[in-house]
């Protein structure tokens, strides 16, 4: 595939958001410490000076072909379909990068921009551990010095991916300040970032934080869409009715939809983490439940009380646990351009076990939180309608919890099993 | 009713007539509880300081170390809400007479109202706020209200902040400004480094400054030795988790808490007065 710098870039246009201030509508914006005023500017500096260099997509396109694995495939899933109402559903597999997620499209990115920064370390946080994977790989790759910061709670649930960054020679920190989660580590890596910005960069994950890091973060994902609606257009004959994909700060779902903005009857769906039902309050529905505030760098939604204090939010999925989300997803909540829907921890396992067990595929629980609102949105859209889900990840990570989610383990399975028949499940 | 600038601005040009530094103490609102932190900040100002910030506790204190972290958990599982910060505010102005400042990030504010915010902290006889999350580009909304409501609105620098923006920063802010010593969180340090005796120049030589701003020191401040060797080249010398340990330590026995408090403001203010 020849160098295309359109994959990744929006060319300049009227209205295009964020504008230089970053903000998007009434989100966004850059709420941070005048400590880290100097450096954050420097990468927004830098990442304009790179989105003129066409050495700079040369070389971003050539990793993404070359190590990655890009494009992803797109998969057609009959027999998950038939339990989608009959629809057609095609699944982007992101699952199938290197690294086993969507997150190295940014890291690359970033750990380039580092590169051409003279920075020599690299720090980032992590929730299910596939952000902090792919900065440790990218950081093996360019000789950066590594650190990642994960919630306590996280190093536990997902242990394999932090025995995967140590083996990438990372040093892994176990955040236990707050909820001791995703928050928590992005607060952890805030305080080394004022510490250490001399020569660190913070590799920031998602599509959140202060200008410029929403949009650029959101630049480097664009190619999970600009391929998507290419094949779908090659396999379908059309654009899909709807674009499917899990929101936790919303990274994923950004490079989904943003090729299909302008393309108005494909409608955007975001599938948010339901944790035990939004009306339990034990949740990270964001965009569902919480109110315009400011968290980690930027006005969007955000889970808090009437002080402004955060709540502690709470899902299955580490990856989908944190009490805020993208300015720019607030911004295509407000302007109706986006939907977006709570799905439960439950209805996540069960589209994790059905997708395995009708295409051979298995999820990471994150991913199958859209799965389960596919299966939703295809029984409302009938036989007749065309679903692309973005299979962000791969389930390999979630294997301990899904094994005592579904009593998978030798000495629980037929209690489960025998709980769940009693339960009338299927 | 117009908030305390003024007293602000007079107990520092005070401080300068007597040719010492001032000194500033912190401690957060409602640790270890909301009538116990009124008394330590009470006792903070009747031992040796002569202005006090009032924290706002705040879920994500991503610019605190763990010191002002563990205490603001302290605060925020004891329940501590705006009303109760503000009527810390009330209670500690009106038993001293000193100028009170809030010091907070800015969701609980935004969160609140910013005019009602300004408004309920200037009727209290607050003097201030200190907003470190907020960058003078977010902060125009804040400015205009404190403005309004007699507040100051008091910036903090870095030593990464280059002398533009330092010339932009502080002709936007009032009171004084906050001179961050060293890039990190807040904690106590071992030594107060060269950069922050470089920025307080840097700093000294904007407009703002020259025309009589005045630049106070924090972060990393402990003793009296690192207050006199910061009072040599700031107007102020702000010391926090220093205050915050002494009510830890004291493991839950107040009296002892508020003993240490008041003993340390007692040498810091010692030390603020030795180097003249």
């Amino acid at each position: 595939m020849s160098s295309d710098s359109s994959r990744f870039f929006l060319p300049d246009t009227e209205g295009q958001v964020p504008g230089p201030d970053g903000y998007f509508g009434a989100f966004g914006g850059k709420f941070i410490p005048e400590a880290l005023v100097a450096a954050v500017d420097e990468v927004a500096a830098e990442y304009e000076k790179a989105k003129a260099d066409p050495a700079f997509a040369a070389e971003l396109d050539d990793l993404m072909v070359n190590y990655t694995g890009r494009p992803s495939a797109l998969t057609e899933v009959p027999r998950f379909g038939e339990h989608a109402g009959g629809a057609r559903v095609f699944l982007k597999r992101e699952d199938l990068n290197h690294t086993g997620s969507h997150k190295i499209n940014n890291v690359l990115g970033q750990a380039l921009l580092t590169k051409r920064m003279g920075k020599t370390r690299v720090i980032a946080e992590t929730g299910a551990g596939q952000h902090g994977v792919a900065t440790a790989t990218a950081c093996a790759l360019f000789g950066l010095e590594c650190t990642i910061y994960m919630g306590e709670i996280d190093t536990k649930r997902q242990a394999l991916n932090v025995a995967r960054m140590r083996m990438l020679g990372a040093e892994v920190i176990s955040v236990k300040s707050g909820s001791r989660t995703l928050k928590d580590a992005i607060n952890e890596a805030f305080r080394d970032w004022v510490a250490n910005v001399d020569r660190t960069h913070y590799l920031f994950g998602t599509v959140a934080g202060p200008h410029p890091f929403p949009a650029l973060v959101r630049d480097f994902h664009r190619v999970i869409g600009v391929e998507a609606r290419r094949q779908i257009l090659e396999r379908a004959g059309r654009l899909p009715d709807a674009a499917v994909a899990c929101v936790g700060g919303g990274s994923n779902a950004i490079g989904l939809f943003h090729a299909f903005l302008s393309d108005r009857d494909v409608r955007l769906i975001g599938c948010e983490p339901g944790g035990h039902g939004i009306e339990t309050g034990e949740h990270a529905a964001t965009l569902t439940e919480g109110t315009p505030g400011i968290l980690h760098g930027s006005r969007s939604y955000v889970l808090q009380d009437e002080d402004g204090q955060i709540t502690e939010p709470y899902s299955i999925s580490a990856g989908l646990d944190y009490p805020g989300i993208g300015p720019e997803h607030a911004y295509l909540k407000d302007s109706g351009r986006a939907e977006y829907r709570a799905v439960t921890d439950d209805a996540a396992m069960q589209a994790l076990r059905l997708l395995s067990r009708t295409e051979g595929i298995i999820p990471a629980i994150e991913s199958a939180h859209a799965l389960a609102g596919a299966l939703d949105i295809g029984r409302e859209l009938g036989p007749d309608g065309l679903l692309l889900v973005n299979l962000s990840g791969r389930g390999d990570k979630d294997m301990d919890t899904a094994a005592r989610y579904f009593g998978l383990y030798d000495n629980e399975h037929e209690a489960a099993e025998a709980a769940r028949a009693g339960q009338g499940e299927k | 009713m117009a908030g305390n600038i003024e007293l602000l601005t007079s107990v520092l040009a005070q401080a300068r007539k007597e040719d010492r530094a001032a000194l500033v103490g912190y401690l957060p609102a409602g640790f270890p509880t909301v009538d116990g932190g009124i008394r330590a900040m009470t006792e903070m100002l009747d031992g040796g300081c002569d202005i006090v910030e009032v924290g706002l506790p705040h879920s994500d204190p991503v610019l605190d170390g763990p010191v002002i972290q563990t205490a603001d958990d302290i605060a925020l599982r004891g329940g501590i809400r705006i009303v109760d910060v503000i009527r810390t505010v009330r209670e500690v102005h009106a038993a001293t007479g000193a100028p009170v400042l809030c010091m907070t990030y800015w969701n609980p504010v935004d969160r609140y109202g910013v005019e009602r915010f300004a408004a309920d902290l200037a009727e209290a006889g607050g003097a201030g706020c200190i907003l470190p999350d907020l960058p003078v580009e977010e902060s125009e909304v804040w400015r205009k209200a404190a403005e309004q409501h007699g507040l100051a609105t008091v910036f903090v620098v870095a030593p990464s902040s280059r002398d533009e923006r330092l010339a932009k920063i502080t002709a936007a802010g009032s009171g004084f400004v906050y001179a961050a010593s060293l890039m990190g969180v807040t904690g106590t340090r071992e030594s107060v480094g060269r950069e922050a005796e470089d920025l307080v120049a840097r700093t000294r030589a904007t407009p703002a400054a020259r025309s009589g701003l005045p630049v106070c020191v924090g972060l990393g401040v402990s003793n009296a030795e690192q207050a006199a060797e910061v009072a040599r080249f700031a107007d102020g010398v702000i010391v926090g988790s220093a205050f915050v340990k002494c009510l830890l330590a004291a493991d839950g026995d107040l009296d002892a808490g508020l003993a240490a408090v008041r003993t340390l403001a007692g040498r810091l203010g010692e030390g603020v007065r030795r180097s003249g």
